[in-house]
């Protein structure tokens, strides 16, 4: 990826955040850690590897992805505004009554969300199903996930990872948001994921592990996973911060999941990612 | 008059389904063979899945594939293509408003010799309290035959509350399904008879018993719980004035529930409910437990007597 291609895609990256920091700032609170953790992936797959079209969001064909942490919400929200598939002025009725964007993912509410999540551990068996349905039908599309270390605590993590490698779902590629942190603390200290390259190698995925914060890596493992083409599902370890850009919530640590934004802070935020 | 099994029924309904419709997909959770599904994979090698024993992942597969255009139909007994994968039928299916028809086989006592931990008297109770989803209980093959491509014309969550096994036709002759419409069976003007699934033979017998003591009972099945037929069942109330429920599932939550909220809020009559009285299952062959919990068609006919011996005047 060259130096130019580098900067756009960091630069959008730092936009998701800013757009993430603005609409839960203007409410007061919100998933802030988990949601800047995952603005490069999102970055990176919206504008430069799915095939979709913002003005027909339901395109038959299209490249989908399941963010089965579904608390991201606001991330991928900020992220499909930017992309053009509905206004930038949605993002400040996050969470108010009747709005299209809800704290958790609704495929029924958003233009461009692929499927509902929040109960975490669906979102996977979901995507897996929505892999299947491609291979059957044929269309070539590509189905990306994400899931979050402490979801992945979550069993039905795995028993849809049994399904893809079962079914040979080459086209089913899954991301770990691994930011090491979750509620009640730091994952290794509430139950450790240890390795999760190895577990999902073992799962039966080619597997892969990148900084999360580094687009031109995540780029290349996206590229690198889809040339394997040998029947199997890949697995994307992204090396993460809860919190990434913005330095008082970095420094929150694991309380950092669901915090509230007071309006100095919200300010602080925006100008540590103009 | 013993017939086919009602699982032979399913796999010959979904088969000529699956060969109209290419959206028709089938999800197994390694019971394919128990619930007569199997065939199907040699058919449709590409349509009749099988995830393993994962049901919580089979349903939320089921939903990725209905997201997708494909109207999945995922099965299981019914204690774990309900109560197991509950959640996942609350958000990934019901939730996302996705079109995943849910086959529970061995419901209530029908779980015989799997005993206690396969006897789901629970399962209309929770899923009648989900947005958006059909319960459906098949009284016999007849009406199986007829119900699956009304299930699959429907758009929208089905759960199919599945006795598998050969069971008694009380559906008459010239008999025209309607999803949603409830059936009247025998007509009476003494007390009203509200009965699902396998409850429905006991009702019918029940129905000769109190006829021999000359009273005159009318005979209903409710074969769709949720939504509720509404019109029949306040029609046939306002009519007789008193109500027995009879079902092989808790009397907490399921169909005796229903017909009770109905009638308190728009005719208030008095009112008695056959079913499991609030215990869970056990060992045995169906007689017996029917025997047991007091679920037969004497059962039915001694609620009856005390039904209309309440009614006022």
């Amino acid at each position: 990826m060259n130096k130019e291609k580098i900067q756009q895609l960091s630069d959008k990256a730092r936009e998701i955040r800013y757009h993430t920091m603005d609409a839960i700032g203007t409410l007061g609170v919100g998933h802030v850690g988990g949601c800047l953790s995952i603005a490069e992936v999102l970055a990176v797959l919206y504008d430069e590897k799915m095939n979709i079209d913002p003005a027909n969001p339901k395109m038959a064909g299209r490249d989908r992805l399941v963010v089965s942490k579904g608390h991201a919400g606001p991330a991928v929200y900020a992220t499909l505004a930017l992309k053009g598939f509905f206004p930038m002025e949605w993002l400040h009725t996050l969470n108010q009554p009747e709005t299209n964007l809800p704290s958790h993912c609704d495929m029924n509410r958003t233009p461009g969300i692929d499927m509902t999540a929040g109960s975490l551990g669906q979102g996977i068996s979901c995507a897996v199903g929505a892999a299947k349905g491609s291979k059957i039908l044929g269309d070539d599309a590509t189905i990306y996930c994400i899931v979050g270390d402490g979801e992945s605590q979550e069993g039905q993590v795995w028993e849809a990872s049994m399904t893809a490698a079962q079914y040979k779902l080459d086209n089913f590629i899954l991301f770990l948001d691994n930011n090491h942190k979750q509620i009640d603390g730091e994952t290794k200290d509430v139950n450790d994921l240890i390795d999760p390259c190895a577990k999902w190698a073992a799962f039966g995925f080619n597997t892969f592990q990148v900084d999360g914060h580094d687009v031109a890596a995540i780029s290349d493992a996206i590229d690198r996973a889809k040339a394997l083409q040998n029947g199997k599902p890949s697995f994307i370890c992204l090396e993460t911060v809860k919190g990434k850009g913005v330095s008082f919530i970095e420094a929150a640590g694991f309380g950092n999941h669901n915090m509230p934004i007071s309006p100095e802070q919200k300010e602080i935020a925006l100008s540590e990612l103009k | 008059m013993a017939n086919k099994e009602m699982r032979a029924v399913l796999a010959e309904g979904l088969e000529q389904l699956m060969k109209e419709d290419p959206r028709i997909v089938v999800v197994d959770a390694d019971l394919a063979k128990a619930n007569g599904t199997w065939a199907l994979r040699q058919k449709f090698p590409d349509r009749a899945l099988d995830v393993g024993i994962a049901e919580q992942n089979m349903t939320s597969f089921a939903a990725g594939l209905a997201s997708y255009g494909f109207i999945p139909f995922i099965g299981s007994f019914t204690a774990f293509a309900t109560r197991r994968n509950c959640d996942q039928i609350a958000i990934s299916v019901c939730y996302a408003k996705q079109n995943v028809k849910i086959i529970g086989s061995d419901p209530g006592i029908s779980a015989e010799l799997n005993g206690g931990t396969h006897m789901s008297f629970e399962d209309i109770a929770v899923l009648r309290s989900f947005p958006g989803i059909v319960i459906f209980e098949p009284v016999d093959e007849v009406q199986l035959a007829q119900a699956l491509p009304q299930i699959v014309a429907h758009e929208g969550p089905v759960y199919i509350r599945l006795f598998r096994k050969p069971i008694e036709t009380v559906m008459p002759e010239g008999y025209q399904f309607r999803l949603f419409q409830a059936d009247r069976l025998r007509e009476g003007g003494d007390v009203s008879l509200f009965a699902s699934g396998l409850m429905v033979q006991e009702s019918v017998k029940a129905v000769e018993l109190l006829a021999e003591e000359g009273i005159s009972a009318e005979l209903i099945n409710v074969h769709t719980i949720k939504p509720l037929d509404a019109e029949t069942i306040l029609a046939s109330v306002k009519k007789t004035g008193c109500a027995v429920t009879a079902e092989n599932h808790n009397v907490i939550g399921g169909l005796g529930s229903a017909v009770a909220e109905l009638l308190g809020r728009n005719c208030p009559a008095p009112m008695e409910m056959i079913g499991v009285q609030d215990h869970f299952g056990e060992v045995a062959k169906m007689p017996y437990l029917k025997e047991k919990y007091h679920m037969t068609a004497k059962d039915i006919a001694e609620a009856a007597k005390k039904a209309i011996a309440r009614k006022k005047g």
